[in-house]
């Protein structure tokens, strides 16, 4: 599956390290590494790691409901 | 015209931009024909790990494609360029002859990596520009079997990224910049002071100062070395060309549009201007080739290459092209981008361009962990963050606002707020109409 | 109202205008007789995002305002609660006038009063134990409770759902992560209980709250030097036995007295939160049975329903925090040093940010809640809350059958920034 993250938005909460630890890392003090391309068989812990960003920056095919229309002001 | 001989909304440009827009449309409730064309064979991938994960090896080159977030239900035109645009009959004309018809078309064709100027230079074995998946693969190839040297023209943001992964690889990289320190255009001396700091530590010769007049080559056609002007050379075998990028306008000569190397300028709803300056009402750009008056900057035509302009301007133009045309809303970006080398991750909001002072609100250049807040003529335009990003939203707020500088004071960890000069070098010759060109220029 | 933190200041209702808004909403908030539904309020309160109390402390109500302030510097942590105000402006003075406990509680306050660089170091050292492992590691454990509990309730036609399960889950997880035998549970138990009501803006007035308090401290501050000389003597793999033992030459370790500050914040912040967040998990989910029905069925659906808990019914209401200048937002000017309630719960429900607030969806897209925080003292514990809540929901919705409420609304507990019912009896027809 597919995976990206707004590395504008993302915060270093490294909520999504706790939900799929093999495929969000934080290293350093705030670089977040990501798999943009996890197995399939992985689809439950990426939609965890999905819901638990706190501002949502992770997209995920299939995953999650995509941004707002008017979103941005936020990014 | 009738439904169904519709052409419908047709998309240049495969990347970010172009993928986001066609998303946006459909969410908006779109539900005509959809056609994307890309010059590249690949579907749309993310670029920003190309020059950090992909050199570094810790992703494959194809593993960056994007997530599709919503159905598209799209005719996809993949490995063949969009050659011309014919306005008055409303056809897109391709690489591969063929004539695609448009109701309404939507720009995103992007950049260029900025090539070196030499042709027979830029076609040695060796020397590599940095843009796309394949420049990507290839020069992951190289760096994989263990060069000897690799030289890096540049100390943008894509080569000081190149320069942390050759170091992350062991490999001995020299880094030649015209300026004193690194991200000199875009953060100016005073901060790119720290990003010399940690290049040295890591380990990168940078040489600031420094012009390479000329890359030679050996009989085989092999990068040996690189000539600077004042005589001295550099042995090396890899040389990574990171001169920045040129706007994708070049298939709109003819066109009768306001397009140059620059970017092809918009209103500010995204609406591509006629070269008589009326915006057509069925053609709009997004990202890196959209040059646009920002409001945030008082008007400036502005072009910003960076993933999130690409993302909410693709949005932004695919809402006011499904509007009608009294309810065009314009499109007030706060330009941002981030990057990560030498295990420091570096955000940036709003635009430097102009700035005659840049304080320290937190943290500390020694440290390496710091905000740093650009002023103009007494007004907050940008803030920079080292490791320090948890900030940044609230100086972003405040840089929205057009706060005046330095913004926040009495803050937490805060010492006291020195004003410095930001050092941003003169303005690049010979570049395609420099002035009207903004973004944070690397 | 006794509230009497700041004082009051005259106004004066300038002539011609509109009628003076409510400036006693937040009063009305903390009120008990409210606590059983709050939201009538918080919309109200969101009609002035930045709105000056009477009392002198100003309440952000809205997503916007509230993302803006979590972020933003000028915001302390460290001043509320007091456990002295500065008697003479000088700060070496006060800190010799000052008892000798409220000197060591200031100087040694959990990280969650600290604001940077003291925050960030202890953040740091607790982050270091935290660890994905350590965390993830519970997974089995909170399972093997959960269902221990639930199995308990066999042959009985009615739970309490707090007492059977809410409350004792929490206190073995986080006894078992930090270290603490099995066998003081019950005695954390009723620790982490007293000190919670501590987190509540007008604990520190209340002559018994403060007394019932400082003794809770003292037992538990006392017990927890015992337990650290022990794992110092003995260490095992466990939290406290990695902060006691910090091994890293490079980074400063954690002084005896902010060991003592932080393992009990870990025990205490994690416990009556995450008690709140199940009870009001299966209090939402008993409103909603089609909701549970589907979480029944489809176990996969946890994290969205999760997350909307966390937006809809937060167990964590407002939070305080200082002004150390002045703060211009939404039209309002937040004067330097005032108290300044960040009404979490208010800003998850504003309709400019989330369509249709006061409905439970969990299918909602771009939930920004701020059911665990933001900024730089998000929940440390989030990552752990999930599990337990996952699991213990999951469980319930599976093995009750037939639950429905006794009673709607439940009692509630009298606190309004940790918020939650005192006890809630759902009727079954028996346990799978």
């Amino acid at each position: 599956m597919r995976v990206v993250v707004d590395l504008n938005r993302c915060q270093g909460y490294a909520q999504c390290c706790y939900a799929a630890p093999e495929h969000f890392v934080l290293r350093g003090h705030e670089i977040l590494f990501y798999d943009p391309a996890p197995p399939d068989a992985k689809r439950g812990e990426i939609a965890r790691a999905v819901q638990a960003c706190p501002v949502r920056a992770i997209s995920a095919e299939g995953l999650d409901a995509p941004e707002r229309p008017e979103a941005g002001a936020a990014s | 015209m009738s439904p169904s001989l519709d052409p419908g909304i047709v998309i240049v440009g495969a990347s970010l931009a172009g993928l986001r827009g066609a998303e946006a449309l459909r969410l908006h409730g779109y539900a005509g024909p959809l056609a994307i064309v890309g010059e590249e064979p690949h579907p749309p991938y993310d670029r920003p790990p190309l020059s950090k994960h992909v050199l570094a090896g810790e992703l494959a080159p194809g593993a960056t494609a994007l997530p599709n977030l919503v159905p598209l239900r799209a005719t996809w035109h993949l490995g063949v360029a969009a050659t011309g645009l014919d306005r008055p009959a409303r056809t897109l004309r391709l690489g591969d002859g063929r004539v695609l018809p448009y109701g309404r078309l939507l720009i995103a064709t992007g950049a260029q990596a900025r090539p070196w100027p030499g042709s027979e230079e830029a076609a040695l074995d060796g020397v590599f520009t940095l843009r796309g998946r394949d420049d990507a693969a290839a020069l992951r190839a190289v760096l994989a079997q263990g060069p000897r040297h690799v030289l890096i023209v540049g100390g943008g943001l894509i080569g000081c990224e190149a320069a942390s992964c050759c170091r992350d690889l062991g490999i001995d990289v020299t880094l030649v910049d015209p300026n004193p320190t690194p991200l000199a255009r875009s953060l100016g001396t005073f901060v790119g002071g720290v990003v010399s700091g940690l290049l040295e530590r890591a380990g990168v010769d940078f040489r600031p100062g420094v012009h390479v007049e000329l890359l030679e080559g050996d009989t085989f056609g092999r990068l040996r070395r690189a000539h600077l002007r004042g005589g001295e050379t550099i042995e090396a075998d890899v040389a990574i060309v990171a001169l920045g990028a040129v706007r994708s306008t070049g298939w709109l000569a003819g066109a009768g549009l306001m397009a140059d190397a620059g970017g092809l300028t918009c209103d500010g709803a995204c609406r591509v201007l006629a070269a008589d300056g009326t915006p057509c009402q069925d053609i709009y750009a997004a990202g890196d080739v959209a040059r646009w008056p920002n409001p945030h900057y008082g008007g400036r035509l502005i072009a910003v290459e960076h993933w999130g302009n690409a993302v909410e301007q693709a949005g932004h133009a695919a809402r006011n092209m499904l509007a009608a045309r009294e309810d065009q809303q314009p499109y007030a970006h706060l330009p941002a981008f981030w990057s990560s080398q030498f295990g420091v991750n570096i955000k940036a909001v709003g635009l430097t361009e102009g700035a005659d002072t840049v304080a320290i609100v937190q943290g500390s250049r020694a440290t390496r962990r710091f905000l740093a807040v650009y002023g103009r003529a007494g007004r907050s335009i940008a803030a920079v963050s080292f490791d320090e990003g948890r900030w940044l939203p609230a100086y972003a707020e405040q840089i929205r606002a057009g706060r005046p500088f330095p913004p926040i004071r009495d803050a937490t960890d805060q010492t006291r707020i020195a004003t410095h000069v930001p050092g941003f070098p003169a303005p690049r010759r010979g570049r395609a109409a420099p002035a009207e060109t903004g973004g944070i220029h690397v | 109202m006794s509230d009497t933190l700041l004082a009051e200041e005259p106004r004066v209702a300038p002539a011609g205008t509109a009628p003076a808004p409510d400036d006693t909403l937040f009063a009305q908030i903390l009120d008990p007789a409210n606590r059983a539904n709050p939201y009538p309020l918080l919309a109200r309160l969101r009609e002035r995002p930045v709105a000056r109390q009477r009392d002198g402390r100003y309440a952000v109500s809205t997503h916007a305002e509230i993302r803006s302030l979590l972020f933003d510097p000028r915001l302390s942590s460290e001043d509320l609660p007091p456990s002295r105000r500065p008697h003479t402006g000088h700060v070496l003075k006060d800190w010799i006038l000052n008892p000798i406990k409220d000197r060591v509680a200031t100087a040694h306050r959990p990280l969650i009063f600290r604001d940077p660089p003291a925050h960030d170091a202890l953040r740091h050292l607790v982050m270091q134990q935290f660890t994905v492992r350590r965390v993830r590691g519970t997974h089995d454990r909170v399972t093997a409770v959960v269902d221990a509990l639930i199995e308990r309730c066999r042959g009985r036609d009615r739970v309490c759902l707090v007492e059977d399960l809410s409350y004792p889950l929490p206190v073995a997880v986080i006894c078992e992560l930090l270290g603490v035998p099995e066998a003081d549970e019950p005695q954390f138990q009723a620790w982490a209980t007293q000190l919670s009501t501590a987190l509540e803006p007008d604990a520190r007035r209340d002559e018994d709250t403060r007394r019932a308090n400082v003794a809770s401290f003292d037992a538990i501050a006392d017990y927890m030097k015992r337990l650290i000389a022990e794992k110092r003597r003995r260490p095992t793999d466990d939290m406290l036995s990695g902060l006691a033992n910090h091994a890293d030459p490079a980074t400063p370790k954690m002084g005896d007295f902010d060991l003592i500050s932080t393992a009990i914040l870990l025990l205490v912040a994690g416990h009556e939160t995450t008690v709140n967040l199940i009870t009001n998990g299966m209090l939402t989910l008993l409103r909603h049975p089609l909701e549970l029905e589907r979480l029944r069925r489809d176990p996969e659906r946890a994290p969205r329903v999760i997350e909307e808990l966390l937006r809809y019914e937060p167990p964590v209401h407002f939070r305080t925090r200082k002004a150390l200048g002045d703060i211009a937002i939404a039209g309002e000017t937040i004067p330097k040093g005032a108290a300044v309630m960040l009404v979490l719960a208010a800003a998850s429900r504003d309709p400019a940010c989330f369509p249709d607030p006061d409905t439970f969806d969990p299918d909602r897209a771009d939930n920004q809640h701020f059911g665990f925080g933001g900024g730089l003292h998000y929940c440390v514990g989030a990552p752990l809350a999930r599990i337990e809540v996952e699991i213990a929901l999951v469980r319930l919705c599976q093995r009750l059958v037939r639950p429905c409420l006794a009673r709607d609304p439940p009692p509630y507990r009298p606190g309004a920034a940790l918020r939650g019912p005192a006890s809630l009896e759902i009727t079954i027809d028996g346990i799978l």
